[in-house]
């Protein structure tokens, strides 16, 4: 960001209208969704690109030699460009599409695993989600690599000088990282992340899971070797993920999965690979979440990062006023740097009673761990209640939850 | 009271609230002849039963320690007082009929002999209504027939 202008304002009202789920009721009430960070909801755009692409030209991809499948591959592979764009990613070959974020971590600790010696180590963070924690610990216990965790602080954010002594030895190969935490909405120092990581030797590897949602990535720009992320919480379609990595390092790593479209020759002796990203791509991928993913990110685009961003601190400037002001609501995670997540527990109720009593209300928040048991232990939680926001969250939304929460509080008192 | 409650109430009765903010009998039992815990992972949702058996097989007393919301921590409490003095065989009909009440919200199988104590179980058939909600108020339950079951391995509510 080189000026500071300001952006253009969102025209929520729009916004929202392009979103047909939006419109319905729950329970009688007008739907108010706060769990955007779980999954996102999808636009008429991103409806429709699927629903025609079946009406239309569907066929399987990369393998006919017909209208309908040549048509298919033509939209599946602009899904990449599109991906590659939005990432500023140097060469559309280091964009592997995976499944979601789970798949581009596993095939991680598996394929860059593989390439890692006993002795050498893992970084993780304490905020990590359960699927940047669980892979790596498999990996340690076949491979016998040292799986290490960065502490954080008591705001939730990442603590540096004890990132960079965890580094000090040159035995961390690559440091696995969020780029923003589901729980406490923390953003990461990315930039600083990885010139400390590089500066020992280490490569780095972002869960940019929630990251992408909130602000523009450029991969080029933050020198991060591996970046992961996935459509459905930008609203796009489930069932497609990417990958991406610089070009040097993905031609080293051994293949994931094995099968077809990953090969490029096959016999009984021996199988030769397919180049980059193809190698990492084996079986029918997903044809139409790629085609729903391209929609989602053009989508995105032509709103642009600046206003979303600056839409989505409205957001969580107001939710961090209105929340703090109730009685007994202690918000979780304080970090400066955050996105639109705000986690919260309240005195004298658990988070599953005040999730299903939000729910009485039209309000949907999630519960629970959030798939970050560790980060809860932190904290000394067993659970939290979390409103997370989108771009189509209205200010009106959030004084709802406040309402609704108040209600809650001395429904238990 | 100017604010109404009404739309909160038809899971969380009062008897709900009342049981869990203050159980009677969440604490361990000093003597006991059975335990075993609950857990449901995905929650976070965690249960310890501990029995005390009576003459001619049957539970004298029970006591629970539970981490977890209002509906698990009411249902243990309700579900220790309602075994109380009960045949160890009465308590798996019960937690029969009970698992049937939270999935459907009613219990048209349910034996003539158990509509009493059924009757005092009966606030929390409104779980019925929240899928993802059954397994609180069933994860004691299934902690009460692992120790029954003297059975080693956590009781889990899948």
């Amino acid at each position: 960001m080189n000026v500071i202008a300001k952006p253009a304002a969102l025209d929520v009202a729009a916004i929202r209208a392009q979103f047909p789920i939006l419109s319905q009721t729950v329970r009688g009430k007008p739907l108010v969704f706060l769990d955007s960070a779980a999954s996102a909801q999808k636009p008429r755009a991103v409806i429709d690109a699927m629903r025609i692409a079946m009406e239309t030209q569907y066929a399987n991809v990369h393998r006919g030699l017909h209208w309908m499948s040549e048509r298919t591959t033509e939209a599946y592979e602009a899904a990449r460009d599109a991906v590659a764009a939005l990432m500023n990613a140097g060469d559309r070959s280091e964009i592997v599409l995976t499944r979601n974020v789970t798949e581009s971590l596993n095939l991680m600790a598996h394929s860059y695993g593989s390439l890692l010696k006993p002795g050498q180590a893992v970084l993780i963070s304490g905020m990590e989600h359960h699927s940047n924690i669980v892979p790596w610990q498999m990996l340690r216990d076949r491979a016998g690599i040292e799986l290490r965790v960065c502490p954080i602080t008591d705001a939730g954010e990442l603590d540096m000088d004890a990132f960079e002594t965890l580094l000090a030895d040159g035995k961390v190969g690559l440091v696995s990282i969020t780029h923003m935490s589901n729980v406490l909405g923390t953003v990461t120092p990315a930039e600083r992340i990885v010139q400390v990581a590089h500066a020992h030797g280490a490569k780095v590897l972002f869960d940019g899971a929630q990251a992408v949602v909130h602000r523009a990535i450029d991969v080029q720009a933050l020198d991060c070797d591996f970046y992961a992320w996935t459509g459905h919480k930008l609203y796009g379609p489930t069932g497609i993920g990417v990958l991406y990595g610089k070009r040097d390092l993905l031609e080293r790593m051994p293949p994931f999965l094995g099968g077809g479209d990953m090969i490029s020759s096959v016999s009984y002796e021996r199988s030769t690979w397919a180049a980059v990203p193809h190698k990492f791509e084996a079986g029918t991928p997903p044809i139409l979440e790629g085609i729903g993913l391209k929609a989602a990110i053009d989508w995105v685009q032509a709103i642009g990062y600046d206003a979303i961003a600056a839409h989505e601190r409205s957001l969580v400037d107001h939710a961090l006023a209105r929340l703090s002001a109730i009685e007994g609501v202690h918000i979780v995670g304080r970090a400066q740097d955050r996105g639109g997540v705000v986690s919260f527990s309240l005195d004298r109720a658990h988070a599953h009673d005040v999730a299903t009593l939000l729910d009485r209300q039209g309000i949907a928040v999630r519960a629970g761990h959030h798939c970050a048991e560790p980060l809860m232990g932190r904290f000394n939680l067993d659970s939290t209640a979390r409103a997370s926001f989108g771009v189509y969250t209205t200010l009106g939304e959030i004084d709802a939850l406040a309402d609704g929460l108040d209600r809650v509080r001395t429904f238990f008192k | 009271m100017s604010d109404s409650f009404d739309d909160l109430r038809d899971l969380y009765q009062e008897v709900i609230l009342d049981h869990g903010r203050h159980p009677r009998h969440g604490t361990r039992l000093a003597a006991f002849d059975a335990t075993a815990k609950g857990d449901n992972p995905m929650c976070g949702d965690r249960v310890q039963v501990w029995l005390a058996y009576g003459p001619g097989e049957t539970i004298a007393q029970a006591g629970f320690e539970a981490r977890g919301c209002a509906i698990s921590v009411a249902s243990a409490d309700l579900m220790a007082e309602t075994v109380a003095g009960r045949s160890k065989t009465d308590a798996r009909a019960l937690f029969a009929a009970f698992r049937e009440m939270a999935r459907t919200g009613t219990c048209p199988a349910c034996e003539a002999s158990l509509s009493e104590p059924l009757d005092r179980l009966a606030p929390l058939s409104g779980v019925h209504e929240y899928p993802s909600r059954v397994k609180c108020a069933t994860l004691p339950w299934h902690a009460l027939i692992a120790a029954l079951d003297g059975a080693d391995k956590e009781a889990s509510s899948e």
